[in-house]
């Protein structure tokens, strides 16, 4: 623990620290562009200099100077200031100053930057250098005359997100960032770049021009994208979210989201149901609530009443989902809609054991059936830190790419009883093994046994850690199942029970040609595929325009808010489900959202409070031998819900980075 | 009282160097540069006896013999040898890199060296590498160098073929390799970690220090990145001995030296002298005197275009070394001595040297990044004396805003340059954007 002075002041900082994280811990401001803390250090854009004892008569680079015993740090000096003013000078002859039509103004660090630690004017009396816009793909936008090459793009690019595509071209002044041969970056992740970029040289180009940043209402929320349960925030103007942009929580989401959870917000605003519809004579037409309600009461259902979840709900809609289907004296209740039927005996043989946290200090870790990079990229980037410190891959499965070395076993599901010894001596040896068990390994039979048996082969469960992982990615699975959203026999069965009324909750992947009797209760944001089969649609909240808690895959419950409100005559799904138990004289027991959520505590308590739920470890004995290949149960990134169906930025995606069309236009 | 009557020191040795005194016997090329030939010069003659010297012993006599690299800094060779790790704990191997990159505008002797006497490199190599531990030498040659590689290439082919290199290279027991690298022409790639880098294939950019190449260099291992020159003395040393290499030039600044004249004298030329010669007889005994006579000297360069100029009358008697020229507010680089008479428009000639580096910087960091091409703007027009007097002091102030402020040296060496013209030709430039700036006559409508 070395110690140092920072401007006279003695204090102990941590070893391994540098000269900018003791002056942090010191409480002075550091000006930086390049440095970032959770990229590789550059020390290339010299804001950060400060005066150092002992050292050379000249300022030093903080963020790449490790701090030393006795050493003497000034921020402060004569000589400091003078050489952020000159550094700040320097970055700005080459910057256009276009600040009033940049997209940056007002969440800019060189504009804030420069007020604080520059000079007032310029002496600079040559013209500016001009640099031709990158094509970066449907995400970014670029502008690259405002470029300060403080390389945060290429190092996210190469070091989190895994594809070196992004890089420096030419030298001196010449120097341009772009992508390799200007391609779009292929990478789930490529939207934090935007938010990397200290300047406006990388922008977004879904929200170009739309807003600045201060006529933005921010709302904390939580993404039902994927099952990561990313925090983000959600800034919206009016009855508009204009954007998603991720929040820092180093136990779920560090500080990144993936382009879905960005850019699915302008689905939020196109083929939304914005008024109650009610089938007749085979067509779906526009009605009052009470007339949508009445067609409803009318099913003579007698008890046969079901519920299906959608993949994007959150815990208090399926509650009270659930509570209506039993009031009416219905039992089944299902969110598997595509037809897996795994055991839920135990949740923690379902439930992503290791913290994700944790996931980064794995010495080996196994993949069966899994796409991560699609299924959750979060948990990726996660092993590719585990990767670094050391860790080793072995996979099952289909081959992808996923950005790092894996050593693949094979596609065939007996491997999984009959493991090749250098695997087996691997986690032999591993201090912390993990198993990640994707989509494909659920859906087939006797695979989910066979990988429980592994536990105890491979030593999953240690004292203080437990790698049996289950990766889900609907945002409402932990919590559907939580809540009892999982019949025996699956969604199969509940087809075969063939329900006289059945509530689909916002459930778009379910077959409902297998459903052809019952009477279908769409409640549900977008015209997708639940709507199109319904008898009737009750306009509902997307996550965006509700409040609600959602479990992510390692069983962490977090609340989200409510950023807008819904379009139209849309209400939030609880007080639909609500009125509607009134008109079917099965009254729900709350009249307020926080008497549900009070109500849903006191049935689930562990939905009560936030944090990582423990599921305790048990395991199910299984039926084992599963053979054959597994399927990757996500075909398209892009496009796995109602809402990035529904957008257009999502769409482009799919077309150009998963379809190969090309959207790449000439530089202006 | 004793130190009274001791003999006074007898004054050191400033040239003019006998040939039996010279290190580089075919610097000219009169002489066939393969390796029979380099044999009967005196090359690879019983290396083996170099090497059983011993490790520690060999850079012991390399400090003993007050050896500065001949790149520009001068660091003392042996203390840069001796902070290579004495055993590998983590199973790292370690490197030589030797810098043959010469660049530097002005610069010319590592040329000579690998055309003519590739061999004293190679054995140099193989010595050096040897006592620092090193598992094999990268020889780093500027791309521009096509004939000089060719024969880099071929002669480090002969050494193999001999047996002085390779698996018990020298019979010596000791396993050694040399591998020449081609560069791809930058000049930023002559710095020590930049070169690193683009040995391993990356953008030739410098890297952060700490850590030092000693520590982390080549692909992660203690590496020493040397001059062709500081590693090609080094067996003449242990041959001769480092008394015999440190009875030449002043304290502090021992050896012999190549010097390379360029620019305004009557015969330039590449010449071996010894350290601390006089300018005035260097340039009268191997150059034939400065064109049109000493009163025409206007300016020398005198390290190579890095250093700041010195005006004819400050350097006339000043001794061609390290601390001679530091003195002058200048430095002794890498000896590449660049003569200007007073035909030379000085502007002109430093706003060349900017837009040299304006052209090599790499774009990394910030400061040179943007500041190299700033100045070469502004001396452009201080060159046609577009501009306003106050710019002579914003330019000054832009120099000093790099220098000190960048990654590598690279900052320092495109701000120097113009501090030595600010410095020294003040009046010159304020006389061109007086004389622009005077009303000009108009014929009346």
């Amino acid at each position: 623990m070395p110690k140092v002075k920072v401007d006279g002041v003695e204090l102990e900082v941590p070893a391994g620290a540098t000269v900018l994280q003791a002056c942090e811990l010191a409480g002075k401001e550091i000006p930086r562009f390049c440095y970032h803390e959770r990229l590789s250090i550059a020390g290339n854009c010299r804001m950060c200099l400060v005066e150092v004892k002992p050292g050379p008569p000249k300022p030093q680079a903080s963020c790449a100077l490790p701090a030393a015993d006795n050493q003497e740090i000034f921020t402060q000096t004569e000589m400091v200031k003078k050489a952020r003013e000159g550094v700040m000078e320097f970055l700005l002859i080459n910057h256009p100053l276009d600040c009033p039509i940049c997209d940056q103004g007002g969440e800019c660090d060189l504009q804030d930057q420069s007020i604080a630690y520059g000079r007032g004017g310029s002496r600079f009396e040559e013209n500016k250098r001009a640099v031709t816009e990158k094509y970066m793909g449907p995400i970014v936008k670029t502008v690259m005359t405002r470029c300060i090459q403080c390389t945060r793009c290429v190092r996210f690019a190469e070091e989190v997100a895994g594809v070196p595509e992004i890089g420096a071209i030419y030298r001196g002044e010449n120097m341009q960032i772009t992508t390799y041969l200007e391609h779009a970056a292929k990478s789930e992740l490529s939207g934090n770049v935007v938010d990397l970029c200290p300047v406006g040289a990388l922008t977004s180009k879904p929200y170009a021009f739309e807003a600045r940043p201060w006529e933005l209402k921010k709302t904390h929320a939580i993404d039902v994208m994927d099952a990561v349960g990313t925090n983000i925030r959600l800034d919206s103007r009016g009855r508009q979210v204009l954007r998603a942009v991720p929040r820092i929580n180093d136990d779920v989401n560090e500080e990144w989201a993936s382009d879905k959870t960005r850019h699915n917000v302008d689905g939020l605003v196109r083929k939304r149901l914005d008024k109650p519809f009610v089938r007749k004579d085979g067509k779906l037409v526009p009605a009052t609530w009470e007339e949508a309600f009445k067609a409803i009461a009318a099913v003579q259902h007698g008890g046969s009443v079901a519920a299906i979840a959608g993949d994007l709900l959150d815990c208090e809609t399926m509650f009270a989902g659930k509570l209506l289907v039993e009031k009416l004296g219905g039992t089944m209740l299902e969110g598997r809609q595509t037809g897996l039927a795994y055991d839920v005996s135990s949740l923690s043989s379902v439930v992503f054991n290791t913290p994700l946290a944790d996931l980064e200090t794995a010495d080996v870790i196994l993949l069966v059936g899994t796409n991560l990079r699609w299924e959750a990229p979060l948990v990726n980037t996660r092993i590719r830190k585990a990767i670094k410190r050391g860790a080793k891959l072995f996979a099952v499965g289909p081959e992808v790419d996923l950005t790092y070395k894996v050593e693949w076993l094979g596609n065939d599901a007996s491997l999984l009883a009959k493991l090749p010894d250098v695997v087996l001596e691997a986690f032999g040896k591993a201090a912390r093994p993990a198993m990640i068990v994707g989509g494909g390994v659920l859906a087939k039979d006797g695979a989910h046994g066979d990988t429980l048996a592994l536990v105890e082969t491979l030593g999953l469960v240690k004292d203080g850690w437990n790698g049996y992982n289950v990766l889900h990615f609907a945002a409402s699975r932990m919590g559907g199942l939580m809540l009892g959203y999982a019949m025996d026999g699956g969604i199969k069965a509940m087809a075969q029970a063939a329900p006289k009324l059945l509530f689909s909750l916002g459930a778009d992947d379910v077959d409902y040609a297998a459903f052809g009797s019952s009477f279908k209760v769409y409640v549900g944001h977008h015209g997708d595929k639940g709507a199109h089969a319904a008898d009737v649609i009750l306009p509902g909240a997307s996550y965006a325009e509700k409040p609600g808690t959602y479990v992510n895959l390692e069983g962490r419950v977090q609340r989200g808010e409510k950023a807008v409100f819904a379009p139209g005559d849309a209400r939030e799904d609880w007080s639909i489900l609500r009125a509607l138990s009134e008109v079917l004289g099965a009254t729900l027991p709350f009249d307020s959202f926080a008497q549900l959520r009070a109500e849903m505590a006191r049935a689930v308590p562990a939905l009560g409070q936030e944090g990582l739920v423990d599921f305790g470890w048990l395991m199910p004995s299984l039926p084992t031998g599963a053979t054959g290949e597994f399927g990757s149960p996500i075909k398209d990134f892009y496009l796995t819900n109602a809402i990035c169906r529904a957008s257009p930025t999502m769409q482009q995606c799919s077309a150009e980075l998963i379809h190969g069309e090309s959207f790449a236009e000439a530089a202006e | 009282m004793a130190e009274d009557t001791a003999p006074p020191a007898p004054p050191p040795f400033v040239g003019p160097l006998d040939d039996k005194d010279r290190i580089f016997t075919n610097v000219y090329g009169f002489q066939d540069w393969g390796i029979d030939a380099a044999m009967k010069r005196g090359d690879w003659d019983d290396t083996k006896k170099l090497l059983e010297i011993g490790q520690d012993e060999i850079i012991n006599r390399i400090k003993a013999s007050g050896l500065r690299g001949r790149g520009g800094a001068g660091f003392p060779t042996g203390m840069k040898w001796s902070f290579m790790p004495k055993e590998s704990k983590d199973g790292r191997p370690s490197f030589l890199v030797i810098n043959a990159d010469e660049s530097e505008p002005g610069s010319c002797k590592d040329r000579e060296i690998i055309r003519h006497d590739p061999h004293k490199l190679i054995e140099g190599a193989l010595v050096a590498g040897f006592a620092m531990r090193a598992r094999a030498a990268y020889i780093y040659i500027r791309g521009e160098f096509i004939y000089e590689a060719k024969v880099l290439f071929a002669a480090v082919e002969q050494a193999y073929e001999k047996g002085f290199l390779g698996k018990n290279a020298c019979g010596s027991g000791y396993d050694f390799d040399v591998f020449v690298h081609r560069g791809a022409g930058a000049y930023i790639c002559g710095e020590e970690t930049a070169q690193i880098e683009s040995i391993e294939g990356k953008k030739g950019q410098p890297r952060l220090k700490p850590p030092f190449p000693a520590g982390a260099g080549l692909y992660g291992c203690p590496t020493t990145v040397n001059n062709v020159e500081s590693i090609a003395v080094a067996p003449t040393i242990l041959r001769r001995s480092p008394e015999w290499f440190a009875s030449f030039g002043r304290e502090n600044n021992r050896g012999t030296k190549l010097f390379q004249i360029s620019g305004h004298v009557n015969k330039p030329c590449v010449v071996e002298e010894s350290m601390s010669i006089p300018f005035k007889e260097l340039i009268d005994r191997h150059c034939g005197g400065i064109r049109g006579g000493w009163d025409n000297l206007l300016a020398v360069i005198p390290g190579g275009s890095s250093v700041p100029l010195v005006p004819a009358k400050e350097i006339m008697d000043a001794p061609m070394d390290f601390d001679g020229l530091k003195a002058l507010g200048s430095g002794l680089g890498t000896a590449a001595v660049i003569v200007m008479d007073k035909s030379t428009d000085i502007v002109r000639a430093i706003s060349r040297l900017s837009y040299f580096y304006k052209h090599e910087s790499c774009g990394q960091c910030t400061p040179c990044r943007e500041g190299t091409g700033w100045m070469w703007r502004v001396m452009e027009r201080l060159r046609t004396g577009d501009a306003d007097q106050s710019e002579i002091d914003m330019l000054f102030q832009v120099t000093k805003q790099v220098e000190g402020h960048t990654i590598c040296a690279l900052g320092d060496a495109a701000a120097w340059p113009i501090q030595g013209l600010i410095r020294h030709f003040r009046p010159e430039i304020e006389r061109r954007i007086a004389e622009r700036g005077a009303p000009v006559m108009e014929a009346a409508e």
